[in-house]
């Protein structure tokens, strides 16, 4: 048809394409939520009354459908404030609990190996521990961006004590082999966790079948609230323990002390069961709407390319490099999508993703990178918005750029002697 | 990153974009004088192409800027500013008067240097073409 009005139309602006930042809660989450502020108030630690009977119902329910979406036994699930604490509580408490020699004995305390494009939720944490006597190995991924099962293999030592591998990663949305990574974890009886907060909520997760001891994920990412997460601790075949990081009350059979956070777990709960049964479709719309946008854009403009492996990464998250545009000047002509940069340029700090670095993406291209990530409210109309919108803005940036001109003179740039300033 | 108005107009409207030939061809003419500073690795480059009359006075200027809104604001400005100025006037451009002209911010201020840098290579580049002796250090040339 000539005037199909989805890609006609203006799409209401700005256009929110930042879902693996966060993700607007569901309405549905919300009403759940509504009657835990005011109505069923009661602190579940309350056994004395009806309402703190009630708080606690409303928790062992979420507690069931965080359980069922990934798999496991509701007893295994732990909540928390998000997937950094659960990332924290899971390293930390993990490390500390199984280490091979007490701190200040003057030996290693344990080897953790860990990836060096894993979240700083991660990595902050291994390089504490690194401070207070671990060995850390960070795996560095090839170009794909996808951490193996060999490439953990390799450095599996007589005393690691802990794995920890993201399930999918954030900016570049690349799937790594977990359920292999497991596998060889399990049977060297090192405790593995993931953090799969890009993940749980997204694509089926089956903490058994994928041989996972510890595994993180968060609410707000699946259209949850924020400021809630939980942290799956496995309980048999190991039964893992863990070194808390909060001590107090003994809530959440000891590993994470505090009032539970109930409208949040009730949210949660609810965003674990509506993904139980859509994430699914969602999956399918969303893979081909980014196929459309990654394929319409490098198909339309030269000298880009689209970050990490072209078919193992999720559906909703793809990654861009433009060349001879500078990040900052390519994030104000797109102004009207809500999207993430691979540049850190408007921020004190001049350097580019350390994820895009550390798989190769020269530094220059780092810089004007985006990250582009879908959601259940993304439309085919706000794609094809999108499209033309980065197009238009690459080729006027271009128009402007003498490194662009250089390039289609056949000067090599990198053997032009810059001025340095 | 809030810009101020000027800015934003510069960077949405930017005046002089080009070049008075290819990177080959400009080097040949002598009416024509070049600067190209920074570097792509540090984000910024700009290449400020001034065309000279018999007069000594600049007939026209062109400008392409890989970099920041901010240092395509400065460049495109520059560009506005040296039209129908004599060498020496130009020579006398200061990135302040580029920063209060634009409100640049002050994590901005070496796009405004850049710019003054730009302006003195062209000159530069100029004279050294047509034998007229320097009056200020080199400045960076292509």
């Amino acid at each position: 048809m000539a005037n199909t009005p989805s890609s006609s139309a203006t799409p209401k602006l700005p256009i929110y394409l930042d879902h693996a930042a966060t993700t607007p809660c569901d309405q549905r989450v919300v009403d759940a939520m509504l009657p835990y502020f005011t109505t069923i108030y009661g602190n579940p630690g309350s056994r004395n009354h009806r309402f703190g009977w009630e708080a606690e119902e409303g928790v062992d329910k979420a507690r069931r459908q965080v359980a069922a979406l990934i798999k496991a036994d509701e007893k295994e699930i732990i909540f928390t404030s998000g997937a950094t604490e659960s990332n924290n509580l899971a390293i930390r408490g993990g490390a500390i609990m199984y280490e091979k020699a007490p701190e200040g004995s003057g030996r290693p305390r344990g080897h953790i190996i860990s990836c060096a494009i894993e979240h700083k939720a991660v990595l902050d944490p291994c390089k504490r521990l690194q401070k207070e006597g671990f060995e850390v190995t960070f795996l560095e991924p090839p170009k794909d961006g996808i951490v193996t099962a060999e490439m953990v293999r390799g450095a599996l030592r007589d005393d690691t004590v802990l794995v920890s591998i993201m399930y999918a990663n954030n900016e570049i949305g690349t799937i790594n082999e977990v359920r292999q990574i497991g596998e060889l974890c399990k049977s060297r009886d090192v405790i593995f966790h993931t953090d799969a907060t890009q993940w749980v909520g997204k694509m089926p997760s089956d903490v058994y079948a994928d041989n996972v001891d510890l595994m993180s994920f968060s609410g707000h990412k699946i259209y949850g609230p924020k400021g809630v997460g939980g942290l799956f601790v496995r309980r048999k075949r190991p039964r893992v323990r863990l070194t808390p990081l909060v001590d107090g009350g003994g809530q959440e059979r000891g590993f994470r002390s505090g009032t539970l956070n109930v409208t949040g777990i009730v949210g949660l709960g609810a965003a674990c069961e509506i993904a139980g049964r859509e994430m699914e479709a969602d999956a399918i719309r969303l893979g081909k709407l980014r196929r459309k946008l990654e394929e319409s854009i490098t198909s339309r403009l030269d000298s880009c390319q689209v970050n990490g492996h072209k078919e193992k990464r999720l559906p909703h998250i793809t990654n861009i490099s433009f060349g001879f545009v500078e990040g900052e000047s390519l994030m104000m002509a797109v102004k009207e999508i809500a999207c993430s940069s691979g540049s850190a340029c408007t921020s004190a700090s001049l350097e580019p993703s350390y994820v895009l670095k550390n798989i190769g993406v020269g530094d220059d291209l780092a810089h004007s990178s985006l990250r582009l990530s879908l959601g259940r409210g993304t439309t085919e109309q706000e794609i094809d918005y999108t499209i033309e919108k980065v197009v238009a803005a690459v080729k006027k940036l271009r128009e402007l750029s003498p490194l662009y001109d250089m390039h289609k003179e056949g000067i090599d740039l990198s053997k032009v002697e810059w001025a340095h300033h | 990153m809030a810009y101020g108005p000027k800015i934003i107009d510069h960077y949405e409207n930017p005046r002089n974009v080009g070049s008075f030939g290819t990177q080959a061809e400009i080097k040949q003419r002598k009416d024509v004088g070049v600067g190209l500073v920074g570097a792509p690795e540090c984000g910024d480059v700009m290449q400020l192409q001034i065309k000279v009359g018999k007069d000594g006075v600049i007939e026209d200027a062109k400008f392409k800027t890989f970099g920041c809104g901010s240092a395509i604001a400065s460049s495109s400005l520059a560009t506005e500013w040296l039209k129908g100025k004599k060498l020496d006037d130009a020579a006398a451009i200061k990135n302040t008067m580029i920063v209060e002209e634009l409100s640049l911010p002050p994590v901005k201020i070496h796009c405004s240097v850049l710019a003054e840098d730009a302006i003195h290579a062209a000159i530069e580049d100029y004279k050294a073409k047509n034998g007229i002796p320097s009056e200020s250090p080199a400045g960076a040339k292509a």
